[in-house]
Formats: C-alpha cells, sequence, structure tokens
C-alpha cells in the first residue's frame, strides 16, 4: 500500500510536468517508431462489401505490440522515482519484451515473471527476453498463467519494494495502474483521431479491439470516449465457445469481484475462487479485464461480443492472406469482429481496427491448431 | 465483552504476550482441522488465526500457498468453514481470527458473513487485501455484530498510513515483521522493536507481529518487545512434514508448547 501511495503522488506530479510529457514523446518517437500508420485496408474492405476498415498498424511499433508505449512511460516514472530493477508479468511476452527493451534502453535491472505454461507456448518470446538481458521467472504456482505470473510479481515487488519499480502491462491491478496505463496507450486513440479526421473529414463509426486486460482498447477508445456517436467494441476471447468453460470472456461470460485490488468483472466460481481463464492467444489468457473497461461495459459506453479459438485463426489467415499482415493472436479476435461487421454496415461507414500486436510469436501455435489445413 | 479484547487484557496484567498460530482451514480436511484447533488451544495458544483458502493468496509465499490449495481441492468453502468454527466453539472459547482474501468474503455477502460469523462464534476478521478506506462496508457490519476488523501495518507504512490504521483498526494491530510475504525468514527488518516502540506511542491497541517467525527463539524475542507472536508458516510446515492426520496434530501441539516455553521465560518490557 504504502508503495501504490508512492506510485500514485510521483505519477500525478509526472503527469504534470512538460520536460517528462516531451521525454516521453520523443521516446515514442525516436524509439518505438511512432506515429504508426492507419491504413485503409482496401482489399479487406472490397472483399467484405461493406463499411470502409482502417487499420491501426501497433503491430508495426517497436517490439511487434503496442506494448512499448506504456513500458516507455512507466520506466521514465521510475527512473524519476530512483528505481534501479523493473520487475514485470507477461502472458504473451510482448509485455515482457516491450520491458526488457526499455530496462535495457536506460541500463536497468530487469526480471519478468511468466506463467510456466506460457514460457513454453511463447518460447521465442522467452529467448528475446533474455537477449535483452532480462531474467525470465519461471512461476509454476496454481495454473501457471498470467494471473499467477501477477501474484508472484505482486510478492516480489513487496518484498523488494524499496528498490523495485512494477512495471504492469494492462489497464489492471490496483490503482494508479489503469488510470496510468491508459493515459499511455492512449497516444493510439490521440493518432487514430487525428489520423482519420485528416483522411476522411470525420470521426469513425465503429472503433474496435481486442479485450484482455484491455490496455490496446482503453489506448484506442479512451480518446473518443466523449464523441459519443463513436461505436466502441470490445471482443473478448470466446476460446472453445463461451459455453464450454474454457474461455477468457470476463465480462460476457463472469461476474463482478475483486482481484489484484480491483474490483472488476471476473471469471470465478459462485464462492469467489477464480477460475481457469483459457484462450488461444496467451495475451487475452486471464481471467479479469481492467476496472475502466468493466465500467464502461456497465455505462453502455462500450458494447462487448466475443470470437472464438476457431474465428481468431481463421481471422489471422484472412487478414495475411488479403492484406499482407500477419495479425498476433490476440489482435485476430478484433479482426474477426470487423470480418462479421463491415458486411452489414454500409459502405459509407467507417471502421478503425486496432491490430495491436503482429503474429511472428503465434507463428508455431496456430501451425500445430490447423495442422494438416495450413 | 469481544474475546479479544478480554484476552488482551488478562494478559497485560499478567505482563505476557500472546502466542498467536496461523493455520489454513480445511488443510488437510476440516475434520483434522478441528483437532488441530482443539490441539492449538490446549498446548498454550492465547488466539488463533484461521486461514479461509483463496485460489490467488497473493500475500503468501509457498507454504501458505500449498495448504491454501490443498483446502481448496478438499472443497473448503466459507460455509463448511463457519460450520467448523461453532463446533470448535462447543470445545474452547480461545479468541478466533478468520484471515483471508476478500473476494470469498464479497461473494457470501458481507452482512450474512459478519451475522454468520458472529453466530458461529467468530471474533473479528483480517482481510489481507481490503485496506481500511475500501473496507467500510465489512467493518460496519463487523462492528454491528461486535467483531473486530484488524488491519496490517508494514514497515514501509508512513504517518499517514499509521493514523488511517489506528484510527480504523479494532482488537489488535498486526505489524508485518519484514517488507514482503509469509514465510519463514532468518532476518528481520532492521529496528523491528524500534518501530514497534514507535507504533506505540500511536495507538493504545495491542501489537502483534507476524511474517516469518518460525522458531521459539525468534518468538521469544518478539515476545519481549510486541502483545503478539503470530506464527503461521512455520506450523504448517512442521505439519507437512507429517503424512498421518494423528501426527500432524500431535507435531502442531508440540510446536505450540515449545513456542509458548520460550516466549514464558523472557521479560517484557512496558507496554
Amino acid at each position: 500500500m504504502p508503495a501504490l501511495a508512492d506510485l500514485e503522488k510521483a505519477y500525478a506530479k509526472a503527469r504534470r510536468d512538460s520536460k517528462f510529457r516531451r521525454d516521453f514523446r520523443t521516446y515514442l518517437r525516436e524509439f518505438a517508431g511512432r506515429e504508426t500508420p492507419l491504413y485503409f485496408a482496401e482489399r479487406l474492405t472490397a472483399q467484405l462489401g461493406g463499411a470502409k476498415i482502417y487499420i491501426k498498424r501497433e503491430d508495426l511499433c517497436h517490439t511487434g505490440a503496442h506494448k512499448i508505449n506504456n513500458t516507455l512511460g512507466q520506466i521514465l516514472l521510475a527512473r524519476k522515482m530512483g528505481k534501479k530493477r523493473i520487475i514485470a508479468e507477461t502472458g504473451a511476452g510482448q509485455h515482457g519484451v516491450a520491458t526488457a527493451a526499455v530496462a535495457a534502453l536506460f541500463g536497468l535491472k530487469c526480471e519478468i515473471f511468466m506463467g510456466k505454461e506460457d514460457t513454453h507456448r511463447q518460447s521465442l518470446n522467452v529467448s528475446r527476453m533474455k537477449l535483452l538481458g532480462a531474467k525470465v521467472r519461471e512461476v509454476d504456482s496454481g495454473t501457471c498463467t498470467l494471473k499467477d505470473a501477477m501474484n508472484e510479481a505482486l510478492r516480489d515487488w513487496v518484498t523488494n519494494v524499496r528498490s523495485t519499480y512494477y512495471l504492469i502491462g494492462s489497464v489492471a491491478g490496483p490503482h494508479p495502474y489503469p488510470l496510468m496505463v491508459r493515459d499511455f496507450q492512449s497516444v493510439i486513440g490521440q493518432e487514430a483521431r487525428r489520423q482519420i479526421l485528416a483522411k476522411e473529414g470525420r470521426l469513425p463509426h465503429y472503433l474496435v479491439a481486442c479485450v484482455g486486460g484491455g490496455s490496446n482498447a482503453m489506448g484506442l477508445f479512451y480518446p473518443f470516449v466523449k464523441d459519443r456517436r463513436v461505436k466502441m467494441i470490445g471482443v473478448e476471447a470466446a476460446g472453445w465457445g463461451l459455453r464450454s468453460g474454457h474461455h477468457s470472456a470476463s465480462i460476457l461470460g463472469g461476474k463482478v469481484g475483486i482481484l489484484h485490488g480491483n474490483k472488476t468483472y471476473l471469471l470465478q466460481e459462485r464462492t469467489g475462487q477464480i477460475s481457469h481463464a483459457h484462450s488461444i492467444a496467451p495475451g487475452l489468457d486471464y481471467p479479469g479485464v481492467g476496472p475502466e473497461p468493466s465500467y464502461l461495459y456497465d455505462c453502455g459506453r462500450i458494447a462487448f461480443v466475443s470470437a472464438t479459438d476457431t474465428e481468431a485463426v481463421s481471422s489471422m489467415r484472412t487478414l495475411s492472406e488479403v492484406e499482407g499482415i500477419i495479425p498476433a493472436l490476440e489482435s485476430a479476435h478484433a479482426v474477426a469482429e470487423v470480418i462479421r461487421l463491415a458486411p452489414r454496415r454500409p459502405r459509407k461507414e467507417l471502421i478503425i481496427l486496432n491490430l495491436s500486436g503482429r503474429g511472428d510469436k503465434d507463428i508455431d501455435a496456430v501451425v500445430k491448431f490447423l495442422g494438416d489445413k495450413l | 465483552m469481544n474475546r479479544i479484547d478480554a484476552k488482551f487484557t488478562e494478559l497485560r496484567k499478567q505482563g505476557r504476550s500472546a502466542l498467536v498460530p496461523f493455520i489454513e482451514a480445511g488443510d488437510p480436511d476440516l475434520r483434522t482441522t478441528l483437532k488441530i484447533l482443539r490441539a492449538l488451544a490446549q498446548s498454550g495458544a492465547d488466539l488463533i488465526e484461521l486461514g479461509i483458502p483463496f485460489s490467488d493468496p497473493m500475500a503468501d509465499g509457498p507454504t501458505i500457498q500449498r495448504a491454501s490449495e490443498r483446502a481448496l481441492k478438499k472443497g473448503a468453502s466459507l460455509a463448511s468453514i463457519l460450520k467448523l468454527v461453532s463446533e470448535f466453539r462447543r470445545y474452547s472459547d480461545i479468541p478466533l481470527i478468520l484471515f483471508g482474501y476478500y473476494n470469498p468474503f464479497f461473494h457470501y455477502g458481507v452482512k450474512r458473513l459478519t451475522r454468520e460469523a458472529k453466530a458461529a462464534g467468530a471474533d473479528g476478521f483480517l482481510c489481507v487485501d481490503l485496506p481500511p478506506e475500501e473496507g467500510r462496508e465489512l467493518k460496519q457490519w463487523a462492528k454491528a455484530g461486535g467483531l473486530h476488523m484488524i488491519y496490517l501495518l508494514a514497515p514501509t507504512s508512513d504517518a499517514q498510513r499509521i493514523r488511517l490504521v489506528t484510527r480504523e483498526a479494532g482488537g489488535f494491530i498486526y505489524f508485518v515483521s519484514v517488507t514482503g510475504v509469509t514465510g519463514s525468514r532468518r532476518r528481520f527488518e532492521p529496528g523491528l522493536s524500534n518501530l514497534v516502540g514507535k507504533l506505540r506511542r500511536r495507538t493504545s491497541l495491542p501489537i502483534g507481529v507476524g511474517f516469518g517467525i518460525s522458531t521459539p527463539r525468534q518468538a521469544a524475542w518478539v515476545a519481549s518487545f510486541a502483545d503478539a507472536v503470530v506464527v503461521g508458516s512455520a506450523l504448517i510446515n512442521v505439519m507437512e512434514k507429517e503424512r498421518r492426520r494423528d501426527d500432524k496434530v500431535k507435531r502442531a501441539a508440540a510446536f505450540i508448547v515449545s513456542l509458548k516455553r520460550a516466549m514464558n521465560r523472557v521479560v517484557k518490557k512496558s507496554s
């Protein structure tokens, strides 16, 4: 708790500090490679025959996903706070890689907690983190996935709180993390808003993003929250199907509860024990969702839908074949919804799809899933 | 009068510190838990913390995580644990604190929980992931039922935090001996006794110290400056080594006796 109070104070100060904001912008441009294009997916639009589809290319960010935006912001804060050691949890490994990269950039010690199951599924990212000089700690408690990695990172943090900065990767966890991560990711929506106005002279009708914890979705959505006419769709991972008991759809298939210091929708048993989540996309494989997407769902501002493992894989193929872009399995859930949505909407309408990451890390998993069908 | 208050008043008169063992309810099963509770009460425990198992015990080290997993696998739930508490009350009047994480409490319903916990004979709650500023609802119901809310303070807690916790807490203040999670330690926070001494000037509530205390020697040292000594993981470790349930109970009792004997030898600094 004292650590969270310190962090809250430090962030409140940094937020008002023009030098901090300038540094953040500089590193986003020079290190992460922003801004990312808002790309008109002409062939996909033509093939689906409905609304015009724009893709926000977060997959082109350095390290391959939107995760780098937040890690840059938080590492600058960690430096300001004088912390010498960085820890983080990771599911797909994208946040772990992004954290390892920024820790290397500033010469800070870095340890990444990753569920044992995920280290097998995402061995490429484990090697990337190690190459970047980070230590990867395999977590074999509980279900051996993201929530357990987060438990273990929290345990480490309370133990080494004086020297260590805990760099959370999603809009989840205790305050001020959900707020801070959303702010740092908002660069996605700020750019997208400016870009669509420049290209089309009007705001989009739909924003579509996948939601695990919700960081890429909140990043795109937040700058549009007050534009009441812009509809927002979050896509949760339905795994084997919402009724199968093997999914990660916390909002569509869960109930309100308290975990990791926040009150939100969770997958859980009636007794309040947290359930096992499942998704082919390890970045979505978490039994909770950030409190802000939960709130915006309760207010009716964000609509939630889901896509299954099979739909995600087939959408990954579609986007690869039609547009020459291989999306991450997480982002492929959003692609699946766009493929359903676009043909039902008139041609004059605009959809922005957040392509939160690239699919290189998932090739092995997809090959295994498809077998001979690839 | 709440049993916790009565116990500390009695101990204060005797100039003694309380020995507070922690066990996980339902580990290895609820029947054995009842036997362990009775053995603890008979072997010199002054209060007991009864852990409510949770799937994600993020404030606990590996020992209590394992105990929690075993208990959940055996199907322990809040409802069955409350039944156990009322059964235990037929044998003992020792103060009993329910120690857990908020989500199971929240789903049980805090009103129902406090009512049933009171009826079963519990005396207080310690909810590790519910800081006082978020815990008003539980506290309100607990207070109405005469149950105490016990809160944690850490070596890193600042003056503002100490003010809040001392204002909101009942029963005693639980001071965490190290930054970190539960589990045996060789070393404690440097200046632990001074930190407790400083805290004593801010509150009239008794101060308990826990996290990491694992040997009679450590227990005796902590008893020399704190009003209560909490021993959890070390007790569970001792029981884990035995395979037969009855041996677990015996080992637990013997361990408590050894802690108590060491604590009885120390002279407590002014409280």
